[in-house]
């Protein structure tokens, strides 16, 4: 239910709604103007939250000092390490493995399953239990080239053509060519992909895609690859030792330079250890939980990129981290769904948004960088609508759905949305749903190889936590893709790389010691650490009363 | 914040806090000043990581439900369950069958089930428990699969059951065989699968890859569109 103060807007968006539909009915989707080139630039320029001046950053230090960055992320790399060095003895390690995987999402744990079958040991440390992670939290679907009308041919054109030409060749070749091969590797491992009877895929196109290529398992498409996976980590338990609610905080290198292993950190008995590897995959998922520019996110609790932050301390290059996916249509109320994604299909069949006296201010199916950038202005100039949480958004008005295309549309196309609202009671049969851009994916990230190699020897990155197989800007379903393909081949090669070595070499953290020196010239605050491992939410307030360390920003 | 805000009295594990009306149950542990590690993954009702017990005022009732979808009431007493011990038995899934005797094996416990449907009425998906159980026991491994499909392994019905099954490992390995052995393959990815391992695209790929941008950027804009 909205609470009563929201009423009297809804009862303008009502009061609106008879000539709204009649517009519709008269013009179809054309019920605003879209806008012109210029139109388009200057809500861009005033509103996108990427193209403002402060929305970007040259980082001060690191392997990369000069590039523009994320001004958050920029910020998040000019920070301490979380450890004190001098209190951690190298001299042996707590644990010592073949391979050690950074974070279980989809990626990490593909990559565990390969590294393990190739006959290494495996760490898969991960910060909360296997499988909490963004890769369980997909709906939509995963694209593959498998259709007699579709070629890897094809799908390579589309991913280029999607992430504007800046995409690594390398890497979208490896995507696109492997893409059958990491269907096939899960449906032989028994994930239920929609099919016909004849067993043949079912098949949808997706936003860039130039044939129908997007693979689902109803609309639990990441949790049903998600947890076969996860499964099948479980069965090779004497191969595979997971340890869950244990965060990596950095990397050791030894005096060759190369990555030798890692410090880990238990969040819950807050002991370190120091684990030794020969080959360390990073698969720690994107960064929506920093509230890039204060937005609302669709990540889950521990996507805070800290993967980012400990491979650039060891001297790891990233590519275009200046880049951020934001999505038109997320959640703003009820306050329990915050960001939670509301497809853009909603709109597609004739929801239109209106502000808080009811009026049309926007063409609906702008391009969603421009749809959202409209939403951010109209907020902006006071139309939007406040939630008890202090949140503004703007009404998608969904009852019209049904008023236009018949009783019983939502019903039939939309039943997860309409399921998910009703949770809370709220019909968005009967009323508009509140909404406002939230923030979605890590476009950029760890610069990779098609071996998922970095420019550290021994370090290899898979999944969203890399950079350059979507360029800036990632197709719907490439995600789900890349994280299988890369996982992987990081396991593959991170296992062979392992072979071949007798010992890691030495443990040392004085690339962690000279990079605080950097932080220190900079001026920083000593209070300011990183990686950032879990959000915090705990209001200012109460916070003011908890005077330890342990609230210092973040966790620890 | 705004002025408006009604606050409602809840007792985090017997201790009272005031927290924000609507709050999610999640949201009132974090706004009482709990940095949580455990009992909290998604935040959007698909990992199961937020298992949680409550009782509400005047209700001698203990319920169970997703902390990060339960919104809180006046007076209501919450709990969190972060860690629900399941039995999990090691498997080859090219060793077994997609049958009742699989589970015979496995997950003996199942056959225990007394149709109480406690599990069903325990499940916050909404997910026919009791009927997945029985489907299973009856070796109808395709229904079993189904209706499990939704299962997010937050633990509510295993913690509930009488005859101590562990209803969501269970339903995972009925999805499993039936993902494997019952559903019919895919034949034209089998097709497009051996293409790739004789290399059929290697060369190809291989000038797009290596193709001056100018010329890629064209063909882009010129590919056919098919889409159905
Ligand atoms: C709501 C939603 C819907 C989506 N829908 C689609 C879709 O339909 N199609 C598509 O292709 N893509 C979709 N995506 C994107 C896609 O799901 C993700 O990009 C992808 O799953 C990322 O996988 P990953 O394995 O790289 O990272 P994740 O799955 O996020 O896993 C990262 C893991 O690392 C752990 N970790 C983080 N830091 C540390 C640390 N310091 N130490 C140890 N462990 C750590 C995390 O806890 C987590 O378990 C969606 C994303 C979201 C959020
Ligand atoms: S079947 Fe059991 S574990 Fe699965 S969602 Fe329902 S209650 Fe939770
Ligand atoms: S709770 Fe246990 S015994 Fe009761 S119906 Fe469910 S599975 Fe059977
Ligand atoms: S936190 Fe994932 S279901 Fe609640």
């Amino acid at each position: 239910m909205y609470p009563e103060y929201m009423q009297e807007s809804i009862k303008k968006v009502e009061a609106t709604r008879p000539d709204r539909l009649e517009l519709a009915r008269k013009l179809g989707k054309m019920i605003y103007p879209g806008m012109n080139k210029q139109e388009r630039e200057e809500v861009l320029n005033e509103n996108h939250p990427d193209y403002k001046a402060e929305a970007r950053t040259k980082v001060r230090i690191g392997p990369d000092k000069g590039m523009v960055m994320t001004t958050e992320i920029a910020e998040m790399l000019e920070r301490y390490s979380r450890i004190d060095i001098k209190n951690f003895d190298l001299s042996k390690a707590d644990i010592k493995t073949d391979v050690l995987v950074i974070g279980a999402g989809s990626a990490g744990m593909s990559a565990a399953i390969v590294a393990s079958e190739q006959g290494s040991e495996v760490l898969l440390a991960t910060k909360l239990r296997l499988g909490d992670s963004n890769s369980m939290m997909a709906q939509g679907g995963i694209q593959a080239a498998d259709q007699a009308d579709d070629s890897p041919i094809i799908h390579y054109l589309d991913v280029m053509g999607g992430g504007h030409f800046d995409n690594k060749p390398d890497l979208v070749k490896a995507l696109v060519n492997d893409a059958p091969l990491s269907i096939k590797w899960l449906e032989d491992m028994g994930v239920m992909f929609d099919k016909k009877e004849s067993g043949q895929m079912v098949v949808q196109p997706g936003g860039g895609t130039s044939r129908n290529r997007m693979h689902s398992a109803r609309d639990y498409t990441g949790a049903a690859i998600c947890k076969v996976i996860r499964d099948e980590v479980y069965n090779r338990a004497d191969k595979i030792k997971y340890i869950e609610y244990t965060a990596i905080v950095e990397l050791l290198l030894n005096d060759k330079k190369e990555v030798s292993g890692a410090v880990m950190y238990h969040l819950e008995n807050k002991q370190f250890s120091i684990v030794k590897a020969k080959s360390v995959i990073i698969s720690t998922g994107g960064f929506g939980r920093l509230h890039i520019r204060g937005f609302e996110t669709s990540n889950h609790y521990g996507a805070t990129a800290d993967g980012i932050a400990f491979a650039y301390r060891a001297g790891a290059h990233l590519l275009y981290m200046d880049s951020v996916q934001y999505h038109p249509t997320g959640a703003v109320y009820p306050e329990q769904i915050v960001g939670f994604l509301c497809t853009e299909k909603i709109r597609a069949i004739g929801a239109q948004p209106v502000n808080k006296d009811g009026e049309l201010f926007v063409y609906p199916l702008e391009p969603r960088d421009v749809e959202a950038s409209a939403f951010i202005r109209e907020c902006n100039n006071g139309k939007g609508i406040s939630t008890p949480s202090g949140i503004k958004g703007i009404w998608l008005d969904t009852p019209l759905i049904d008023q236009i295309n018949g009783e019983g549309t939502i019903e039939k196309e939309l039943p997860a949305m309409l399921r998910q609202y009703q949770r809370f009671g709220i019909d968005i049969r009967e009323v508009p749903m509140l909404v406002y851009p939230t923030l979605h994916y890590q476009n950029g990230g760890i610069d990779i190889n098609d071996r998922c190699e970095t420019n550290v020897p021994g370090l290899y990155v898979a999944g969203e936590a890399t950079g350059g197989v979507h360029g800036r800007n990632r197709l719907m379903g490439n995600s789900q893709l890349d994280i299988i393909v890369f996982g992987k081949r990081a396991g593959q090669y991170a296992s062979e790389r392992a072979k071949t070595i007798e010992d890691a070499g030495n443990l040392s953290l004085d690339h962690v010691l000279a990079y605080n020196k950097e932080v220190e010239a900079l001026g920083i605050e000593r209070s300011k650490v990183s990686p950032i491992i879990l959000p915090d939410y705990i209001p200012d307030h109460v916070k003011a009363k908890q005077l330890i360390q342990e609230y210092n920003g973040t966790l620890i | 914040m705004s002025d408006t805000q009604k606050m409602v009295k809840v007792y985090v594990m017997g201790e009272a806090y005031m927290v924000p009306e609507g709050s999610t149950i999640v949201g009132a542990f974090e706004y009482a000043g709990f940095q949580l590690k455990r009992g909290v993954g998604c935040r959007e009702g698909f990992c199961g990581a937020c298992a949680t017990v409550y009782r509400e005022k005047g209700d001698y009732k203990l319920k169970g439900g997703l902390g990060c979808q339960t919104v809180v009431t006046d007076e209501m007493y919450i709990a969190q369950i972060p860690f629900v011990p399941a039995d999990k038995p090691i498997y080859d899934m090219d060793e077994i069958t997609p049958d009742a005797g699989t589970f015979m094996n496995l997950y003996p416990s199942v056959f225990r089930c007394v149709s109480c449907n406690t599990c069903t009425k325990a499940c916050p998906q909404d997910i026919q428990v009791m009927d997945y159980i029985q489907a299973i026991i009856k070796g109808d491994i395709a229904e079993a699969a189904n209706l499990s499909f939704d299962c997010i392994r937050c633990g509510l019905c295993a913690l509930r059951c009488p005859a101590e099954i562990v209803q969501f490992n269970a339903a995972i390995l009925a999805q499993r065989l039936y993902g494997k052995y019952i559903a019919p393959k895919s034949p034209e990815l089998e097709v497009r699968a051996n293409e790739i391992i004789e290399g059929k695209y290697v060369k190809e790929l291989e000038e797009l890859a290596t193709m001056e941008k100018q010329k890629l950027v064209d063909k882009y804009y010129n590919r056919e569109i098919k889409i159905s």
